[in-house]
């Protein structure tokens, strides 16, 4: 591990012990499944076994007859819709007239154990008239298609289409003359890609408790849940969206998370244990199956990509266009968008135009996977970058240096690069060790890949409390993920100038924190952070005003370093003395900072493989792997570090072994975790990172969104390494055995 | 229904009786039976390793064993590790070598390196790698827990050394 480091701070960037650390070594941190009321019942969801169907009728009478069994819910007892995306959300949580997926919710049962829930669900009696099923973005596409959404016309440039269609939306991006500047490349490389849905596969599953105050007829009550997920108050709006709720009695109380990468971002459990538990008038339970975790939250979507690169001689790239086709399930809003505004930032290109396609297929609803859309992106883009380099005999380190962007450079996707630190995470792979060591043997090989991720800021809320001994409590709304408690406490104690065990970190619920936006996109460290430096400030700010108040002098005559707030030799407090003052007379000292962070910084990140192929079974071997990064500034390394590693073993699995595996009706054959294979300690090399610190300087000390750049590059950087090892170029993920067989006879045929 | 099953058994090294259905796993009796969430429920079909206890010693995945299987036999669940000493050593290597992210998955691989050290107190990385592939980590990307399981390997051998010298 190497860090290329520069330290002004005393906490920030220093490897200290977690606060949640010893909940989470001894088993006594409460995640979702783990929280219980007393008189709980238990939730069971019915699903649809059919991936497209009209739902003829639906007999709840069984069910509710079974002794033991207190509410059986259904769409009938939702509120109507109210508008297009409300009823998509409204149909997502209980299918109304029709079911598109393998999955759909048809129903849910409450009853005095999770097993009597099960066995009444399966006395509800449903009726299909069962439809023809698409899974594929194709075929999804083509004329002739089952259509899912009778009332759905594509959206467009052009305006809105005639028919009905599949095909929710289409955009372009245009810079520049594309024909002009394929006819000034020399070299022009074309190629198609496939790559499948895959899972974030988040080992805790998705569990809700909710619970309501008896003061009045029902909706009169207030709603309390708990629940795991990654935006407290995003599920406090969806579930007063969808009940028709005043938002402020809706109350919202995460637990602790067992990994989410975007699929907690939205919400499938709460609202179904809101009304079992109005209707049963008792606490319910629901925790979700693994199988129905596949079956039935958003995972990413399955898409094909056409890319076209065009360069002179002399390396430069002159023209690039994209098609991007994404399946987004059941209802319009695949990551399309953000795969399209990614897949070709790291370069200035001259004359670029992409095409993106959101199109409905029988499929769970999409959701965010971490830097959502961008993985299969990278690995087009970056596959096609690669080919481009062996044509013109350039290292494809030096190609992409050759062709990188610069702040103030604008992107195919019309927004302009601020301070970026790409060209830096290039220069420090071409000089790392594993960059310039020997690979030797037969069929093995070594690939890099380049990747851009935006990042993200919006709103978060942080409050600080001193206490009178001088420690100082932090409350935040951001759900922790992934350590960020420790993160925000250490930029508060560095703003403090306090060590951090003075500052006791907390995540709190909607009722007594201000709003904060999902921890996703890569911005709690960094947005939070900034709310969290914010409001020690103002706590400085306060203190500073009442030593002045307590030694009768003028505020401006009060100085605050290291700990020690002071006019002269004489008048001096430590912290914790001025804090025990304040808090024994005129009122503790608290700040509440709510910031909306409008912008941010990107994050680059550079991998290198060196893979070994089996020629006999196609089997890839991971020989070496490195990850190189622009954190900005890392705020704790280690930490750091594990996303970086974390990061690139998801995109691992990507590449090579994850994917969504359909039947013609539209049935997934391997919802487990057997036959959907994530990697295991054996699947992956120790993973190596290089942490290059770019600062930004829009943050007080310089930090970017660390969590999503490294799960881009590892498909086309495992994918180059793979050519170079057997000499086809992978066009599909996962990157199978029997793929690399295929591609690998078609050569040998030749 | 069913009716119910006495089940005598020790858990943590304390004597236990506790009621369960036939058709109950040992995960559903110790979590929702017992009290004990510390194990957790990643899968339920013993594809994931996050329900890992130890029976008799022997590292199950407690979803695939019954809980009425045991009777008059002992189990260890991460709540059992630490005492009244403090954490066991394992837990201080995983807490000191940040060998977890979220901490969902981390209870299980704590009693499978029980398990594993049990048995071979100086495993190599490819042996702990081995292990450890039947549980699932979908943060971490392993390296860190690999460290921590080498932490904690040297730490209970430099112990077991002072107690024998």
């Amino acid at each position: 591990m190497s860090t290329q480091t520069n330290k002004p701070f005393a906490v920030v960037g220093e490897r200290l012990p977690r606060y949640d650390g010893a909940d989470k070594v001894t088993g006594k941190a409460i995640f979702g499944p783990d929280v219980a009321l007393p008189g709980m019942l238990h939730g069971f969801i019915l699903r649809s076994p059919h991936a497209h169907a009209r739902l003829r009728s639906l007999d709840t009478s069984h069910a509710e007859a079974l002794p033991g069994v207190y509410a059986v819910v259904t769409a009938a007892d939702l509120p109507p819709a109210k508008s297009t995306d409300h009823r998509y959300a409204r149909d997502n949580t209980f299918a109304s007239d029709k079911v598109l997926y393998v999955g759909h919710a048809v129903a849910a049962v409450a009853a005095r154990t999770p097993t009597l829930a099960e066995h009444a669900a399966r006395l509800i009696e449903v009726e299909y008239d069962v439809l023809p099923a698409v899974t594929d973005v194709l075929e999804a596409m083509r004329e002739d298609a089952p259509i899912l959404h009778d009332e759905m016309r594509t959206h467009s440039l052009a305006g809105r289409g005639e028919a009905p269609s599949n095909v929710a939306s289409h955009f372009q991006q245009l810079k520049g003359d594309p024909a002009r500047g394929f006819a000034e490349a020399d070299v022009i490389v074309e190629r198609e890609f496939h790559t499948a849905t895959v899972h974030q596969g988040y080992i805790e599953s998705h569990a809700a408790l909710a619970t309501w105050s008896d003061d009045g007829a029902p909706f009169h009550g207030a709603l309390t849940v708990y629940t795991t997920t990654q935006g407290s108050f995003a599920v406090r709006d969806h579930v007063a969206w969808l009940l028709d709720l005043p938002m402020s009695k809706v109350r919202v109380i995460p637990t602790e998370v067992g990994g989410a990468f975007g699929g907690k971002n939205a919400s499938y459990l709460d609202v179904p244990a809101a009304l079992l538990a109005r209707k049963a008038r008792r606490p319910v339970k629901i925790t979700m199956p693994r199988p129905d975790v596949f079956l039935a939250t958003g995972p990413s979507s399955g898409a094909v990509f056409r890319v076209k690169m065009g360069a002179t001689r002399d390396g430069r790239i002159t023209a690039a266009q994209a098609e991007l086709f994404y399946a987004a399930g059941a209802y319009p809003g695949s990551p399309v968008g953000s795969g399209a505004n990614v897949m070709l930032g790291p370069y200035a290109i001259p004359n670029g135009q992409v095409d993106g396609y959101d199109v409905v297929t029988n499929g769970p609803r999409v959701s965010s996977y971490r830097a959502p859309g961008g993985t299969p992106a990278n690995f087009a883009a970056e596959t096609v970058i690669d080919e481009l380099a062996e044509k013109l005999g350039l290292d494809p380190i030096e190609f992409r240096l050759r062709n990188h962007a610069k702040e103030g450079d604008e992107r195919v996707d019309g927004g302009t690069h601020g301070s970026i630190g790409g060209i830096e995470v290039l220069k420090a792979t071409q000089a790392c060790e594993h960059y310039n060591a020997p690979l030797e043997g037969p069929n093995r090989g070594r690939g890099v890949a380049h990747a851009y991720w935006g990042n993200w800021g919006a709103r978060s809320s942080c409050t600080l409390s001193v206490n009178g001994d001088g420690t100082v409590s932090l409350v935040t709304s951001s759900v922790d993920l992934s350590g960020t408690r420790t993160t925000i406490a250490m930029q508060a104690a560095e703003a403090l100038e306090l060590p951090a065990e003075r500052i006791n970190p907390s995540v709190g619920d909607t009722d007594n924190t201000g709003y904060a936006d999902v921890s996703a996109g890569s911005r709690t460290t960094y947005a939070t952070g900034i709310a969290a430096i914010q409001a020690a400030e103002d706590v400085i700010a306060q203190m500073r005003a009442r030593a002045a108040g307590l030694w009768g002098i003028p505020v401006e005559s009060v100085s605050y370093a290291n700990g020690v707030f002071f006019a002269n030799a004489d008048l001096r407090f430590t912290f914790a003395e001025l804090a025990e003052q304040v808090t024994g007379a005129g009122g503790s000292v608290s700040s509440i900072a709510n910031v909306d962070v409008g912008e941010w910084g990107a994050g680059f990140s550079t991998q290198i493989a060196d893979v070994e192929v089996d020629p006999e079974t196609g089997k890839v071997t991971l020989l070496r792997y490195t990850v190189v990064q622009d954190v900005g500034q890392a705020v704790h390394p280690t930490m750091v570090e594990g996303q970086m590693q974390g990061g690139a073993t998801q995109g691992i699995g990507w590449a090579l072994y994850e994917g969504y595996a359909y039947n013609d009706a539209g049935q997934m054959l391997n919802a487990n975790f057997l036959d959907y294979k994530i990697p295991t300690a054996l699947d992956v090399p120790l993973i190596e990172t290089v942490i290059v610190e770019v600062p930004y300087p829009k943050h007080p000390y310089g930090v970017r969104g660390v969590g999503e750049p490294p799960i881009l590059p590892p498909p086309a950087a495992i994918a180059n390494a793979i050519y170079r090892a057997t000499g086809v170029r992978p066009t599909h993920l996962p990157m199978t055995s029997a793929h690399l067989l295929e591609k690998m006879r078609v050569i040998g045929n030749r | 229904m069913t009716s119910k099953t006495l089940v005598s058994t020790t858990i943590n090294g304390e004597p236990v009786e506790f009621l369960c259905e036939p058709h109950q796993s040992l995960l559903e009796c110790l979590r929702d039976v017992l009290g004990l969430t510390g194990t957790k429920e990643g899968c339920n079909d013993g594809n994931c390793g996050a329900c890992s206890v130890l029976l008799d010693g022997q590292l199950v995945n407690s979803c695939l064993v019954l809980g009425v299987e045991i009777e008059g036999r002992a189990v260890t669940t991460v709540e059992g590790l630490a005492d009244w000493r403090g954490l066991h050593p394992i837990q201080q290597a995983f807490l000191e070598a940040d060998g977890f992210q979220c901490g969902f998955c981390t209870p299980g691989i704590l009693i499978a390196t029980k398990a594993l050290l049990d048995r071979e107190p100086n495993p190599t990385e490819a042996e702990i790698r081995a292990w450890l592939s039947g549980n699932l980590c979908r943060c971490t990307g392993y390296d860190k827990i690999v460290r921590a399981v080498q932490a904690a390997a040297c730490c209970l051998n430099a112990a077991s050394q002072e107690v024998n010298e």
